[in-house]
């Protein structure tokens, strides 16, 4: 094998971001934009634009998520199995609300009725705002720690309930993945819309990076007055992963520990406000290139920020540290993530050439026009 | 030991979102090929009607999409929500051919989806056959990837068990890949979706017919369904036999049951055409067979026997006994105290551990098993008898009906009198619910045949549930069937209004409700 399993771990932390990104960046502009859209559209035809811009690419934009979820079946399936059965209520929901985002886009207007058609915007938006949402809030429990712990056999047993996740740092982040998401929505709809909408949505995308802004930095805040934090003290390595073998300290303030020794990593959440910055400053002037380039850099340095403060760790344990689940021991064994690894390597660049294939097919502004003209055929 | 109940939910909810999940999937695998012919058809004849049916058919198979892209989410998150040990236990395996499914075919058919309803003008014709047979090929290689997966759980290979891990870990990739049972189910699988497809099409064409509308793009619709369903039909046939020789070698136990058959006969052995399986009494009453049938279909030969239940829960016990031991050598293992006379003796019965762990129903230390509960355990690796002997025997009924239709439905049409024969078409019409019934019954025969295991012969399915409370079963369960029932109106609805509407709802001027009112 080509690489050494130490080696291969570092390599899937660092793949299972570049999906969790993809995710973010593609299937996260359609959830701000459904999410905008009950309040940007108006008229019928207004919406439908919105959902238009949407309908050719919801469905690959949601493939980032299930890949998501399989990439973490097979190179973390500890993290997999603990994480979805210990969070079962709030991945439910957010099942739920994506289970009713395929009808919001093919059978809203397969009927011409206004209630039908509402009825399903609304759906949409709460399949949108839901999954938003609480994946903010996931993010934040795992800044608290969640309360798990493995058994002898490493069966994994959760010992909480849905309420206690909302914690005020839980729903903070719930607002920043909110704010977030639909700031790049926005900016998406800037780019793709035009006239009225594309105003209405340049002030949302605004009104949205002021509310990131401050909910992130306060979330920075609140970790910098010193949240406790895990370190690892020890952690055994061999061909076999032990997740119980590794010692495993609580220190206050420790989820900034990799900022203090690699200080070059500070770029994440300097990448983070600079981005939603640029929006709150770029939104509106040219074509609406830049404004979505921003909100982008935005979505990744967020995204790399909770990856990095939180690195090594992927799931901390609140009631038994020992149990938390780590890069270096919630893996699969060497040889699979040396296979799925050449998988990646190959399919990945093919998915990325004929997505952007598909984009640049179905590009230009939908106009209102336009949804008029082709009432029968399109979304 | 994990509680009974949280064991049943848990089942009872895969059962129902996977049989949920596969009202849709079929229709799609199907579908899509059947849009490919058709598109083909008219990038070489340059006939708007092709491109017509492809539209229409292709707008009905958007709506089932929808609902298939809705609920398959649910299923690829299921194995950590709800069967979080299994997904420790075996994620190094099996969680290799989700991923890949996603790489390689799921994003390929749904990025191609989108292009395929928004691309007609963008796109030239090639371009846009192209793009419809990548969703095509997307959808049925996705099938192939779960059949690996699925495949893997019936008859497990190229694993190994790693007790450091506590795990099942991958020792050989391509014996997975090419893992015999995968690519009989997969060809099966992906063949009883082209029927699906085409009865679909070949059903709703016919009661165009029937009601004299829109007679030209019926009757090409009927002929291009009727070929390609009798050439899929063959193939399900032809693979489910295969099956059952596949069967024959690697799930004994799931033969016999589907087959009754308690004790080993002579060979060669007899298929039993009807019977009352009586569980408790351990027998079959009232049995007609067929001589010499299920030893050809099972062995390929009439001097080898095919074992019954009976003779296999003897072996079975003999399996649980050393599990248990390899359970108990095990543990010392885990905790340090194993002497290498202990890992040599573990490391010859290892293959046994599942068989322990089947202990794990009755007690909570399987290397302390009494007697009673090892014999428990034996009996209980017979999966429910009657379920799969009547599941099975009614998926081939309904095989051989749709054998019947597609093979006529070829034969009128070929003499150009399809239209005429008004029994074939209400046949074709009222056999349209056929292919879903036979693949669920199938999907039962399949699973429910597997029981007690979860991955055959190495983790049972009691232990491979998530340690939930049966209150957050209750919730999820209930918000699946509330959720599911709502959209399986709002789907059913949607597509019986455009069944209804027909090709007129492409808006062209060309066709019945729109001349009609012109």
């Amino acid at each position: 094998m080509l690489f050494d399993y130490t080696t291969l771990q570092l390599i899937w932390w660092g793949l299972v971001a570049v999906l969790l990104i993809g995710f973010a960046l593609t299937d996260g502009f359609d959830m701000g934009a459904g999410m905008l859209m009950p309040f940007l559209g108006r008229t019928d035809t207004e919406r439908r634009v919105i959902v238009n811009v949407l309908g050719p690419h919801w469905d690959g934009n949601q493939v980032w998520f299930i890949l998501a979820g399989g990439a973490l079946f097979a190179a973390w399936p500890m993290v997999y199995a603990a994480a979805f059965s210990g969070l079962y209520i709030p991945l439910l929901l957010v099942l739920f609300g994506l289970i009713l985002r395929p009808g919001g886009f093919e059978y809203r207007s397969k009927v011409d009725d206004g209630r039908w058609r509402s009825s399903w915007d609304w759906l949409l938006f709460a399949g949108s705002a839901v999954p938003a949402l609480l994946f903010g809030v996931a993010i934040g429990n795992l800044f608290l720690g969640l309360p798990f712990r493995l058994d002898a056999d490493l069966r994994s047993f959760y010992e909480g309930g849905f309420f206690a996740l909302l914690h005020p740092f839980a729903l903070l982040a719930g607002v920043t993945s909110v704010a977030l998401l639909a700031m790049h929505g926005g900016t998406y709809l800037q780019l793709r819309t035009e006239g009225v909408l594309r105003e209405r949505a340049t002030r949302a995308a605004r009104w949205m990076a002021l509310v990131m802004v401050l909910a992130f930095g306060a979330a920075g805040l609140w970790l910098a007055a010193g949240m406790e934090g895990l370190r690892i003290i020890a952690m055994p390595r061999g061909e076999s992963v032990q997740p119980l073998a590794k010692s495993v300290a609580i220190v206050d303030g420790a989820w900034l520990d990799n900022y203090r020794q690699a200080p070059l990593t500070l770029l994440a959440p300097v990448a983070g406000f600079a981005g939603a910055l640029g929006v709150l400053l770029l939104s509106g002037r040219g074509r609406g290139v830049l404004p979505f380039a921003a909100s982008t850099v935005a979505v990744v340095g967020v995204l790399l920020t909770a990856g990095v403060s939180l690195f090594p760790f992927i799931m901390p344990s609140s009631i038994d540290p020992v149990s938390s689940l780590t890069v270096w021991d919630a893996t699969s064994s060497h040889r699979t993530l040396s296979i799925m690894l050449w998988a990646a390597v190959i399919f990945v660049p093919i998915i990325l050439l004929y997505t952007s294939w598909a984009f640049r097919v179905m590009r230009g502004r939908v106009t209102e026009a336009h949804v008029e003209e082709n009432s029968g055929s399109l979304y | 030991m994990v509680d009974a109940a949280v064991v049943d939910l848990s089942r009872l909810q895969f059962a129902l979102t996977a049989l949920y999940h596969f009202l849709f999937v079929p229709l799609t695998l199907g579908l899509s090929f059947i849009l490919v012919i058709m598109e083909t058809v008219y990038v070489m004849t340059g006939k708007p009607i092709y491109k017509d049916m492809t539209r229409f058919w292709g707008k009905l198979f958007g709506i089932n999409f929808a609902m298939g892209v809705a609920t398959g989410i649910t299923l690829e998150f299921q194995f950590g929500t709800n069967w979080s040990y299994y997904a420790h236990y075996v994620g190094d395996i099996f969680g290799a051919p989700l991923a890949i499914e996603g790489l390689m075919a799921f994003f390929l058919e749904s990025t191609f989806i989108g292009l395929f309803f928004f691309g007609w003008d963008r796109l030239s014709r090639v371009q846009h056959l192209l793009v419809t047979f990548l969703v095509a090929l997307g959808s049925s290689l996705s099938a192939l990837w779960i059949l690996i997966a699925n495949a893997w759980m019936q008859n497990p290979m190229g694993a190994e068990f790693n007790p450091e891990t506590m795990r099942m870990e991958l020792a050989s990739f391509s014996d997975v890949l090419f893992n015999p049972v995968a690519q009989v189910k997969f060809v099966h699988t992906a063949a009883a979706g082209y029927v699906t497809g085409a009865m679909f099409v070949l059903g709703v064409s016919a009661w165009y017919m029937l009601k004299g509308r829109d007679l030209n793009f019926a009757r090409r619709s009927f002929a291009v369904a009727a070929g390609f369903g009798l050439a899929a039909v063959l193939s399900v046939i032809t693979l489910g036999d295969e099956s059952g020789y596949e069967l024959g070698e690697v799930q004994q136990m799931k033969l016999a049951s589907i087959e009754s058959e308690w004790q080993t006969h002579e060979p060669p052995a007899s298929f039993k055409l009807f019977g009352i399986p009586d569980m408790q009494g351990r027998e079959t009453d009232y049995a007609v067979e067929i001589p010499w049938v299920m030893g050809l279909i099972a062995t390929r030969s009439v001097d080898e026997p095919v074992y019954g239940i009976k003779h296999l829960v003897q072996a079975n016990r003999e399996r649980i006994v050393k599990g248990a031991r390899a359970y108990g050598l095990l543990q010392k293992m885990r905790a340090g105290e194993a002497s290498i006379a202990d890992r040599v003796a573990f490391n010859e019965i290892k293959d046994n551990l599942g068989y322990g762990l089947l202990l794990k129903r009755y007690t909570d230390q399987p290397s302390a098993a009494t007697p009673a509960q090892i014999e428990q355990a034996a009996l209980a690796t017979v999966p429910n008898v009657p379920v799969v002997f009547w599941t099975f025997r009614l998926m081939v009924l309904a095989g051989f009906i749709m054998l019947f239709i597609f093979a006529a439905a070829v034969y009128f049409c070929a003499k150009r009198t399809a239209g005429d024969k008004r029994w074939l078409l209400k046949m074709a019409l009222w056999a349209i619910p056929l292919p879903w019934l036979a693949a669920e019954l199938g999907w039962i025969t399949a699973e429910m045949g597997r029981q007690p295991w979860a991955i055959g012969g190495i983790l049972p399915t009691g232990l491979a549930v998530s340690s939930h409370s049966v209150g957050d079963l209750i919730f999820s369960l209930g918000g699946f069937v509330l959720f599911y029932s709502a959209l399986a109106v709002v789907e059913v609805w949607l597509m019986l209004k455009y069944i209804r509407k027909g090709p007129s709802s492409l808006g062209t001027g060309r066709y019945h409700f729109e001349q009609a009112a012109a």
